[in-house]
């Protein structure tokens, strides 16, 4: 398969909005622009597993070079591994549900879908870059749209929110920056390219500088404590399929950032600081279930157990252990796929009852059977529960973390453990308390979901089911991946 | 005889202009808008002219010297003065001296050409000189107003004041090494005291052309009293002939000094970026703002110039290309808006996206270019920027470079929110462009598009050094 499709396909579709005149037409391409992805993803997803059928071992399939900047040895360099794989379902996956959740804007409707394929594009050039300055060139793309996403369609202190979200995640990829330079200047190669960068030994100072630039720096995006604090407002003031893709797809391009690019060509580095990263992961993972537990508000709740949830991605690559990283990848599927449907439900019950203060709601249940019964499925999936697929990430991430026989990762094991005790209490009080009791006083003309909700619904729930129920697949994928980055550690 | 046209092309071709405008003035004269079209044509014909019969050599001894990266230089600076015939349109047709504006702004690009092609230092003085005083008339332009008369005379005085320093430099550098000769100074040179206190003066000379830092509190006055087809002028095209030539005699002539002026280079640097930002953050005019914003820029440019490389020229006269596109396209828009508004408030921009769907994504795409975001080319030409820079392995010049980015983020982002997100219950009307303004712009915005993801342009550049 030619990746090229990846990149070209979102960016024809984004200029397609462009050119129609009213917004029924913008909605019809968008909806088929990221249905072509959806398929085109898994077109992808059974190549690879063709190309691994045939006996094909070789690292990265489907690999692509072109020549692009050739006096500073940049080069167009495309290609996936099983790992990358999975980050595109998974963003096809969240494109399409959030194409279908925002069928209802009305406001610059051309420009929103505009802006929404535009970060797709960004995802998916992210993912199957294998050079490095062609990953940040779109790592940064995908950032402006969001700020625009947030500051017109949001809601709240939006403006406020869209720049603490656009500058804290500037900040952290010109660390990201920093740390690049650093690696190419650092060998006599000057060169971006991973593949030729993880051949290649780079000096043990050179990765006690990079390292921690490009881990905290692509920490920032997936909410490394304490760099976390865009989250809860950035999510809050979103429109929702603005917090869709933000939790489902941008914060999951920090965690494959912090795994393939700081860990796999800085090994020595990762090892040296994986203390820390352990730490903070823990923090992250407590600290975000407890604010939890305060929160008010549907989508801060959400977004504070983002916090925690995306620490387990931190605390997977931290552990440095094949199972861990394998479940910190899985993680990040299973977390993109469950808070883009969370959100997506809290958007649902948003336009009907206009609040989102889990006190002003009860007894929705009646009223709104279908949204209602994703709001469980999804918050049980939250809180881990088995055959939804938080629980299987979440278990192959600490029983990767088990592997170590110190006592210190034990310990930060069973404390990252203890969070889901936290989350099953703030989950069930929300869901409970919005689903069940009395209807409140008003509510009792609200609609239940809409062709286009149910099938974002279905699709996003299709996603968790298929991990949870029958998890080996997306393992099998990951996994050779893992076992790459482990070999380069353990040399 | 030959020599003497192919090389001095550029500069024989805009002295026929100036002519020609002058013998039209001084003729029956045309209707300005038929004057303003020859006049664009003829800009367009000099910069397609451009291109072709360029060759290597040097004239009078030595005096003046031109190769392809100068060809190439002049280009950009005449492709730079086109766009602005273009751009402010509207604001040429109701001036009652365009042609003589014309042949001011001509005259100043002719001193630009001598300076880049100097190849000694009384031939650059001259130049320069040259480069500085009319443009100090053309910022008198809008006659009816104070504020422009007090722009003109704060910049002749502070040019003047420049030029005294650099005298003085050169008779200093003259003492030291008994020639004034860009060719010999390198043998001459060897680090005395007496020679780095020349550097120091003629360093502070070009200081005060590019509004580096401590050199730069002219610029935003003068720009914001000049009219706008000044401004930019300012800070564009003479901006990047100074830069071109400042690299030019760094590299070339003071390369055996080069451990003293890395480090001036690299302070400065820093100073002009994080100076440049933090007054750009609380701007309420956006000349200022830009003019601000542009001082920043230099600062970055300046990052560039310290690697010493093939890699960092060409990098630098990449992102100046670039500059010219966004910074244009930027004052072009601000243009469009002032004439509507009739000030030149930042608050007038809100809700611009309402009523000026594309006036507003040209603003934004500048915006981005300019605090290099991708896919803009803004992007590329900073990164390449610190990239050169990082070749000579200092982490810390590179972190402060990369957060200064994110300081212009915040600042830029604020006008785009005031476009895209602020509510306004009396947007400005629909204002009607130009249509040659209207060109102007969607060539800059072409520009900020292509000139990045087109990487041949960045080989052309580098094959050219």
């Amino acid at each position: 398969m030619n990746l090229l499709l990846l990149i070209l396909l979102p960016l024809v579709t984004a200029v397609a909005v462009l050119l129609m005149r009213n917004a029924k037409q913008v909605k019809a391409v968008a909806l088929a622009g990221s249905a072509a992805q959806f398929v085109l993803a898994f077109v992808l997803l059974f190549g690879y597993y063709k190309e691994r059928a045939t006996g094909n071992t070789a690292q990265m399939l489907f690999e692509q070079q072109y020549n692009w900047f050739p006096s500073w040895n940049i080069s167009f360099h495309l290609g996936v591994d099983g790992i990358s794989v999975a980050m595109i379902l998974l963003t096809a996956f969240v494109v399409i549900a959030g194409v279908l959740v925002s069928w209802n804007v009305t406001k610059m409707t051309k420009e929103f879908y505009f802006l929404l394929i535009l970060l797709s594009l960004g995802a998916y050039g992210f993912f199957i870059s294998l050079d490095l300055f062609i990953l940040f060139f779109f790592l940064e793309i995908a950032v402006i749209p969001k700020y625009l996403l947030i500051g017109i369609w949001g809601s709240g202190k939006k403006e406020y929110a869209a720049n603490k979200l656009a500058l804290m995640l500037m900040a952290g990829s010109a660390l990201v920056l920093v740390g690049l330079l650093g690696i190419y200047f650092s060998t006599d190669a000057h060169s971006f390219d991973l593949m030729q960068l993880s051949q290649l030994n780079i000096p043990i100072q050179t990765q006690m500088i990079c390292f921690p630039l490009l881990f905290v720096g692509f920490g920032v995006f997936t909410a490394l404590f304490p760099f976390h604090t865009w989250v809860p407002d950035g999510h809050s003031a979103a429109p929702t399929a603005g917090s869709m893709f933000l939790a489902g797809i941008s914060m999951k391009l920090g965690g494959y950032g912090c795994l393939r690019v700081a860990t796999y060509i800085m090994p020595e580095g990762a090892k040296e600081y994986a203390t820390i990263i352990i730490v903070l992961s823990v923090i992250a993972i407590l600290y975000g279930a407890f604010a939890t537990m305060m929160q008010k508000d549907l989508k801060y709740i959400n977004a504070y157990s983002s916090v925690s949830h995306c620490g387990f991605v931190l605390l997977g690559i931290g552990m440095l252990t094949k199972t861990s990283m394998t479940g910190a990848v899985m993680q990040m599927v299973s977390h993109g796929l469950m808070t883009a449907l969370f959100f997506a439900v809290i958007g649902m019950i948003y336009e009907r009852t206009h609040t989102r203060q889990v006190s002003e709601m009860g007894g929705l249940l009646k009223r709104m059977p279908f949204i209602i019964t994703v709001l469980f499925i999804v918050g049980l999936c939250s809180l881990g529960l088995p055959g939804l697929s938080g629980f299987v990430a979440e278990m192959t991430v600490f029983m990767g973390s088990w592997q170590h026989p110190d006592t210190f990762r034990r310990v930060a094991t069973i404390l990252a453990c203890l969070s889901i005790v936290v989350t099953a209490v703030y989950i069930l009080r929300a869901v409970t308390k919005t689903a069940m009791g009395p209807l409140t006083a008003g509510f009792e003309e609200l609609k239940d979901a809409s062709w286009n909700e149910k099938l974002a619904a279905l699709i996003l729930i299709a996603g968790i089911i298929a991990i949870g129920v029958a998890p080996f697949w997306l393992n099998d994928l990951v996994s050779p991946g893992a076992e790459v980055i482990m070999q380069k550690l353990s040399r | 005889m030959n020599d003497f046209l192919t090389l001095m092309k550029p500069e024989l071709v805009i002295t026929g202009i100036i002519f020609l405008l002058l013998f039209i003035k001084l003729g029956k004269g045309l209707k300005n808008e038929t004057m303003l079209l020859v006049i664009q044509v003829l800009l367009l014909l000099n910069f397609l002219a451009g291109f072709f019969l360029n060759t290597e050599g040097t004239l009078f001894d030595g005096m003046y010297l031109t190769t392809n990266m100068i060809v190439l230089q002049k280009n950009i600076l005449s492709l730079g003065v086109y766009l602005i015939s273009l751009l402010f349109a509207d604001w040429f047709k109701k001036s009652e001296h365009m042609p003589e504006f014309f042949m001011l702004m001509l005259s100043a690009l002719l001193g630009m050409f001598f300076l880049i092609s100097s190849g000694n230092l009384l031939m650059f003085f001259l130049a320069l000189e040259l480069s500085t005083i009319p443009v100090a008339a053309m910022a008198n332009f809008d006659l009816d107003k104070k504020r422009s008369s007090e722009a003109a005379m704060k910049m002749i005085m502070s040019s003047a004041f420049s030029s005294g320093i650099l005298l003085f430099g050169i008779s200093l550098i003259y003492g030291a090494t008994g020639t004034t000769s860009f060719a010999e100074l390198p043998q001459q040179l060897n680090g005395s005291p007496l020679q780095i206190l020349a550097l120091v003066f003629l360093f502070s000379a070009f200081a005060f052309k590019l509004s580096i830092v401590p050199f730069h509190l002219w610029t935003a006055d003068v720009y914001e009293g000049s009219p706008m087809a000044v401004t930019s002028f300012l800070s564009v095209i003479s901006k990047g002939a100074v830069a071109f030539i400042f690299m030019a005699t760094l590299y070339k002539v003071f390369q055996p000094m080069h451990a003293t002026w890395y480090n001036l280079v690299m302070i400065l640097a820093i100073a002009t970026m994080i100076i440049g930002n933090l007054f750009a953050l609380r701007q309420q005019n956006i000349k200022r703002f830009l003019a601000f914003s542009s001082i920043a820029q230099v600062g970055f440019i300046l990052v560039g110039i310290s690697s010493n490389s093939i890699q960092g020229s060409t990098s630098v006269v990449y992102f100046i290309l670039i500059y010219v596109f966004s910074n244009l396209a930027a004052f072009g828009v601000a243009a469009a808006i002032a004439a509507k508004a009739g000030r030149e408030n930042i608050d007038d921009y809100k809700g611009l996206y309402q009523t000026n769907p594309f006036l507003s994504w040209v603003l934004a795409l500048a915006l981005f270019s300019l605090a290099g975001i991708p896919p803009t080319a803004g992007f590329f030409g900073k990164l390449f920027l610190l990239t050169a820079g990082a070749a000579k392995g200092s982490y810390l010049f590179i972190i402060i470079a990369a957060l200064n980015m994110i300081i212009s983020l915040y600042y830029y982002l604020r006008v785009i929110r005031s476009v895209f997100m602020d509510k306004n219950d009396e947007p400005l009307e629909k204002i009607k462009i130009e249509p040659s303004a209207k060109l102007g712009l969607m060539i800059c915005a072409a520009g900020i598009i292509l000139v990045g993801l087109l990487s041949w342009i960045y080989d052309y550049i580098q094959s050219m050094a």
